[in-house]
């Protein structure tokens, strides 16, 4: 049998590459070096440090042993949108002009990667280097046709932009979405990345993003994963930010059997900001791993990061957080926070803050508390009168606001509100 | 109102009331008085249900049902009300939203439509005058920051608008300035009706100079020892506590 003997990568490639044309938008570099690493590293499997708790080796070769990519055609997509955005339809990893909203905003403009701009092409590949990582190694060479949203120099975009990734497998399948989202300088936007199945059969998103915050820009990007217990996914956002820019990031899982995001910024000049918010909420035998790096390269920078976990059934939820401080990195604060609230006895949450610091004069902090939900607060509620499920209810909505407060796009926020509890 | 015979209950193994015979009737007020670890607050833990309490032996009657098998819930909902000692900050849990749904969840369970939102809030526009508590108060976090005044006030104010038809005060005058015990004894005043009861639970005689009693318990090692009227509790503030232990 070629599965027992061959390596996990080789045999996705290879099933991969049936559907898939050549990736002409690719440069050859970053199309051999991608190729040549994952030779070299395959698919990291539980003995990586990184992928500890999240063996996607061992998942593709279980869940995804028969990558087949057959796909259902997805014609209408009118109760998915957000009804005060602008929507982007991305569907099994390719954008469907045809589905998405004509971009009529002033200021802002859309190449597809089969039709980049040279600027787009360099963009490509920068921040997300194909040798640095199996997964952006994989998307890059195979990676849909993503586009490269682009905010004009100077531009104020006021209407959010919805990114919607549907996925429709009828087979075993593996996505590959990939975008660029570029803020020239003193822009501004704000864009929803949502990720949906209404496919019957198991896919796997490995989705790659880079986002480039030029000076003086600020993007507010929210992410919102609900891909159903047939959703599988690696998401991978590759972010730096430049001088004064400020990064913002939400992002919230609802459901998705196997939820992994890699969420590095790097903090590239001085004064820039960046905030990483996190909420999910796990049940039944749910993996949810949320590995962030936020990198302080230069003086007066700041970072901000709160990612809160619910831990219900057999799921386990992880969160690993970086922060380098590099020696340039003067006069930064960085704080982070991990919370989390375990549901069950079986349920499992591994957090870990990982700080590395080489500058002397910086304010770093983090902290990290996991419990169960707090019974003298629930007995103090049931004694107003309050029932079992009610008072449980209100007490993690309470914790979930913390978070869902941070979110200004309403029609996002009613969704979250809606399924969260 | 409350009956309550030979209750018996204990906190992980260690007995605490041993043997608790009380009768409430409506329109009545008593005092529970007694020294520290007589068992004044699991009395109150163990009337509102509070699970880390194990009756022993003995029962409860509550408006004519078996207190004890009820929930905490159910409890609330058939009129029970215990103001905490120490009120739980529930950060992030409006005082305001919480408060209509526990109002509702008991009009439901008396088979009662939700309150409109127009009634809800002149209900506790009127209920706030009463413990003089801030509107700024009532719409922040359950007792989130909230001085320890506040906290006893914010509690008294709950029971105004649940409108229970016994309400236990597990110490509230503990930490209580001299003013706030005012504000709070002066809404329990007004509270006050032939159809209701209170159970003041307190360990000094100074609460009960506002809130005057009809009858007043001592309790000492888990069992009421002596029975009076409203003058046993300014004997007792007399003699103090010492008297109790060496008779009893």
């Amino acid at each position: 049998m070629i599965l027992e003997k061959t390596q996990t990568h080789q045999r996705v490639i290879e099933q991969i590459s049936v559907l898939n044309a050549k990736v002409d938008f690719m440069n050859d570099t970053a199309l051999s070096n991608a190729l040549t690493y994952l030779e070299e590293k395959g698919i990291p499997n539980n003995k990586n440090e990184e992928y500890k708790y999240c063996n996607i080796d061992s998942i593709l070769k279980t869940d995804f042993k028969n990558i087949q990519q057959q796909f259902n055609t997805v014609s209408t997509i009118n109760n998915l949108r957000l009804n005060d955005c602008l929507t982007l339809v991305v569907v099994n990893g390719n954008f469907s002009e045809k589905l998405s909203d004509k971009l009529v905003l002033k200021g802002v403009k859309l190449f597809s990667f089969n039709s980049l701009e040279n600027s787009g092409k360099q963009l490509l590949t920068a921040a997300a280097k194909s040798n640095s990582d199996s997964f952006i190694a994989l998307n890059t060479a195979f990676s849909g046709i993503g586009f490269h949203l682009k905010i004009l120099k100077n531009e104020q975009t006021q209407i959010p932009i919805q990114i919607l990734y549907i996925n429709s497998a009828s087979a075993e399948s593996f996505v590959n979405p990939r975008n660029i989202i570029e803020l020239e300088e003193n822009s501004s936007a704000t864009i929803i990345e949502h990720y949906i199945n209404i496919g019957t059969h198991k896919v796997f998103t490995n989705f790659v993003s880079e986002k480039y915050l030029a000076q003086n820009s600020n993007l507010k990007s929210y992410t919102l994963q609900n891909e159903t217990s047939l959703g599988y996914g690696v998401y991978t956002n590759q972010v730096k930010v430049n001088k004064h820019a400020n990064y913002q990031n939400t992002t919230v899982t609802l459901s998705g059997r196997l939820v992994r995001n890699n969420h590095q910024v790097i903090l590239s000049e001085d004064n820039c900001e960046a905030s990483l918010f996190g909420l999910f909420k796990t049940s039944n035998n749910q993996l949810v791993d949320n590995h962030t790096l936020i990198d302080h390269q230069k003086p007066n920078c700041q970072s901000n990061e709160l990612y809160k976990g619910i831990i219900g059934d057999k799921s386990t939820g992880v969160f690993n957080g970086k922060i380098f401080v590099r020696k340039d990195a003067q006069k930064t604060n960085a704080y982070q926070s991990s919370k989390n609230v375990l549901l069950s006895d079986e349920g499992c949450i591994n957090t870990k803050p990982q700080l590395e610091i080489f500058a002397d004069d910086v304010k770093c902090s983090h902290g990290t508390s996991t419990g169960k939900i707090d019974e003298n607060a629930l007995f103090y509620l049931n004694a107003r009168g309050l029932g079992k499920e009610s008072a449980k209810k209100l007490l993690l909505s309470a914790f979930a606001n913390e978070v869902i407060d941070k979110i200004e796009v309403d029609s996002l926020k009613e969704i979250i509100e809606s399924q969260i509890i | 109102m409350i009956t309550i015979k030979n209750l018996h209950a204990s906190v992980e193994g260690k007995e605490i009331l041993r043997g608790i015979n009380l009768e409430v009737k409506a329109g009545e007020v008593h005092a529970i008085m007694g020294p520290n670890g007589s068992g004044k607050s699991t009395l109150s833990n163990v009337l509102a249900g509070r699970e880390d309490y194990e009756v022993t032996a003995g029962e409860v009657i509550f408006n004519g049902k078996n207190l004890l098998e009820l929930s905490p819930e159910d409890r609330a909902r058939e009129g029970l009300f215990l103001a905490f000692q120490y009120p739980v900050e529930i950060p992030g849990v409006s005082n305001i939203n919480f408060l209509k749904t526990a109002l509702n969840e008991i009009r439901a369970y008396h088979g009662k439509n939700e309150i409109t939102a127009k009634d809800f809030l002149a209900l506790v526009k009127e209920k706030q005058k009463l413990v003089e508590l801030d509107g700024k108060l009532a719409n922040r976090s359950v007792n989130e920051g909230f001085s320890g005044g506040e906290k006893k006030r914010n509690e008294i104010f709950q029971m105004a608008m649940l409108e229970p038809t016994l309400s236990i005060l597990d110490e509230t005058d503990s930490g209580l300035d001299i003013d706030a015990l005012k504000i709070v004894a002066n809404g329990v005043n007004t509270l006050k009706n032939k159809n209701n009861a209170y159970i003041v639970i307190t360990h000094y005689q100074r609460l009960l100079d506002y809130i005057v009693p009809d009858f007043v318990h001592i309790l000492y090692n888990g069992k009421i020892v002596q029975s009076g009227g409203k003058e046993l509790a300014l004997e007792l503030e007399a003699k103090g506590y010492d008297e109790i232990k060496k008779q009893f």
